[in-house]
């Protein structure tokens, strides 16, 4: 029998964390800082106004773009948050989670060829989903001295008549940056300069602590060359639920929603009711959520300092991303070591791109409880490797 | 009351025993500071009282609670405010609001037994002046108080690791 499986299927890495997962099957009392998930059950107004709807039979597809009222809710969301405005009939498309909306964004813009910059550290999904596409995924790095923001320089040096497309995510998975307005303005004019798109992924928008988010499509020139990407896995704790939205001027919406019927016809029904629930009733438990996340964050970066394990103060997002160089290990082998030893879960950095390296990644999206005995843990496993 | 203020007192309202050096952590101010602002607290009334939420029938001294409703008479002058003010000593009595809606004042009291409860309520409470009427709810069973949840519940599963 021939080898069915494609080239490109083929050419996928495996996953960096494939062995880690396996090694933390095998154990009990695992504490994981290793998901990027909250910990929280999703607000119970949103869980009940989707039981609600099963009850009363809305089980059928909607539209492809999503159901209006979702559309609508979201453009007046986006417009008062984010001060972002996008027409919910031509606009906006709801998408399977954000996940769904970065493959559909990609295949919209990318030719074979293409090359396509993304901002890295980073979720794992562009670079994959880039190749797909046949597009060259071409790495910029964000440094740990710029407090992991992408910077102009970095940027200018990366781009190449190829180059079609910049992938950003801030606030970021994995290092916790952000990029503030005059971040984004000096970017700006490379785009603009050079006639590039920018996907936007901003799934973290909601989990900004010092300062507001700050949407790069709030840039008029920006505007009509960003897709915006976002969801409510995060803010409103609903990753099961796999609702996201892409955001995009109308020619471009319209192209991606040709590639979004045919891959999924339309994001789950329930999980559509329960996010326009979370949008009308669940900004309160969202916001009580965020301020947590930010306790979290001072008691962990407080503990990681304290142990010697230098973390910047992530500004977003629910990751602390300290360096691990002191112990005089590699990431990845401190991450195998720590699970090993001590039973605690973190991302090895340079699973999420080669400037991860000599970091690793720990979701504080856990209870306080777990994260104290986690730092006690990591303290416990720093004093037997001197 | 500022965001400060705000997160100290959620700390101390969720665990009082929450160390200094940590709420210093928690609201990103020096131990100093968080002295300061709780003794301020303390002295303006916000926080009452520190105590813990105690789960009796687990702790294996089943009390009996009863929610009391009474109509009154409000005096003149006074209003609820004096005969409040006399229910509030007793013991027995754990809390004491005036109502909106069917009856005035709404008591919760609690007792060794329903027996106690029941002369309390008609020996002490209903006699008293201008008490026109009293309804006594005895309380069953709790399921949530003070924002804690006394039932178990079981935790879901979540993955070791995701990106």
């Amino acid at each position: 029998m021939r080898d069915f499986v494609s080239k490109r299927a083929r050419a996928i890495p495996p996953s960096g964390i494939r062995k880690f997962f396996d090694i933390a099957q095998t154990m009990e009392d695992v504490i994981s800082l290793g998901v990027g998930e909250p910990d929280f059950v999703t607000p119970w107004c949103v869980c009940e106004a989707s039981i609600y709807s099963i009850e009363q039979g809305s089980t059928a597809y909607t539209s492809n773009k999503g159901t209006p009222r979702l559309r609508d809710s979201l453009s007046r969301y986006l417009d008062t948050r984010f001060s972002t405005r996008y027409d919910p009939e031509e606009e906006i498309i709801v998408t399977c989670g954000v996940s769904e909306a970065v493959d559909v964004a990609i295949r919209t813009v990318v030719d074979p060829g293409d090359e396509v910059l993304v901002a890295e550290p980073c979720y794992v999904s562009y670079n994959p989903c880039v190749s797909l596409a046949g597009g060259i995924p071409v790495p910029v790095l964000c440094r740990a001295e710029d407090e992991f923001r992408l910077t102009a320089d970095a940027l200018a040096e990366s781009i190449t008549p190829r180059t079609k497309a910049l992938i950003a995510n801030f606030p970021n998975n994995p290092t916790g940056g952000v990029m503030q307005e005059a971040d984004w303005h000096a970017i700006a004019d490379l785009l603009v300069d050079h006639d590039l798109l920018l996907i936007s992924d901003e799934v973290y928008a909601e989990l900004t602590y010092d300062g507001d988010h700050f949407s790069p499509a709030r840039i008029p020139e920006l505007r009509d060359r960003t897709i915006t990407l976002n969801g409510f896995s995060k803010a409103f704790a609903m990753t099961g639920w796999r609702i996201g939205y892409l955001c995009a001027p109308p020619e471009i919406t319209a192209a991606a929603l040709k590639i979004h019927q045919y891959v999924a016809l339309c994001a789950p029904v329930m999980g559509q009711i329960a996010a326009y629930e979370a949008l009308r009733n669940g900004e309160d438990e969202k916001d009580a959520m965020v301020r947590e996340y930010r306790l979290r964050r001072n008691l962990f970066v407080d503990g990681l300092n304290k142990l010697g394990l230098t973390c910047h103060v992530p500004k977003g997002a629910f990751y602390a991303f300290p360096s691990v160089e002191s112990t005089g290990m590699t990431d990845v082998e401190f991450a195998e070591g720590l699970l090993r030893e001590q039973h605690v879960a973190v991302v090895p950095g340079s699973a999420l791109g080669p400037s991860g390296a000599g970091h690793v990644r720990c979701a504080y999206a856990v209870s306080r409880d777990d994260l104290k005995e986690a730092l006690s843990r990591m303290g416990t496993f720093l004093g037997s490797i001197k | 009351m500022d965001e400060k203020d705000r997160i100290l007192l959620q700390e101390l309202e969720e665990n009082c025993r929450t160390p200094l050096s940590e709420l210093a952590v928690l609201a990103e101010m020096s131990e100093e500071d968080v002295k300061e602002r709780i003794s301020r607290l303390e002295a303006a009334g916000a926080v009452r009282r520190y105590g813990a939420v105690v789960d009796w029938e687990r702790a294996g001294d089943g009390k009996v609670t009863a929610v009391i409703e009474l109509k009154v008479s409000p005096e003149r002058d006074f209003g609820y405010g004096r005969i409040a003010a006399r229910l509030a000593r007793f013991p027995q009595v754990r809390s004491l609001r005036l109502m909106t809606g069917a009856y005035d004042l709404q008591l919760l009291v609690t007792g060794p037994s329903m027996h106690e409860i029941a002369r309390f309520v008609s020996e002490q409470i209903a006699p008293m002046d201008r008490i026109r009427e009293t309804a006594t709810h005895i309380i069953m069973r709790t399921y949530k108080e003070n924002g804690t949840t006394f039932a178990e519940r079981e935790e879901a599963e979540r993955l070791p690791y995701s990106f």
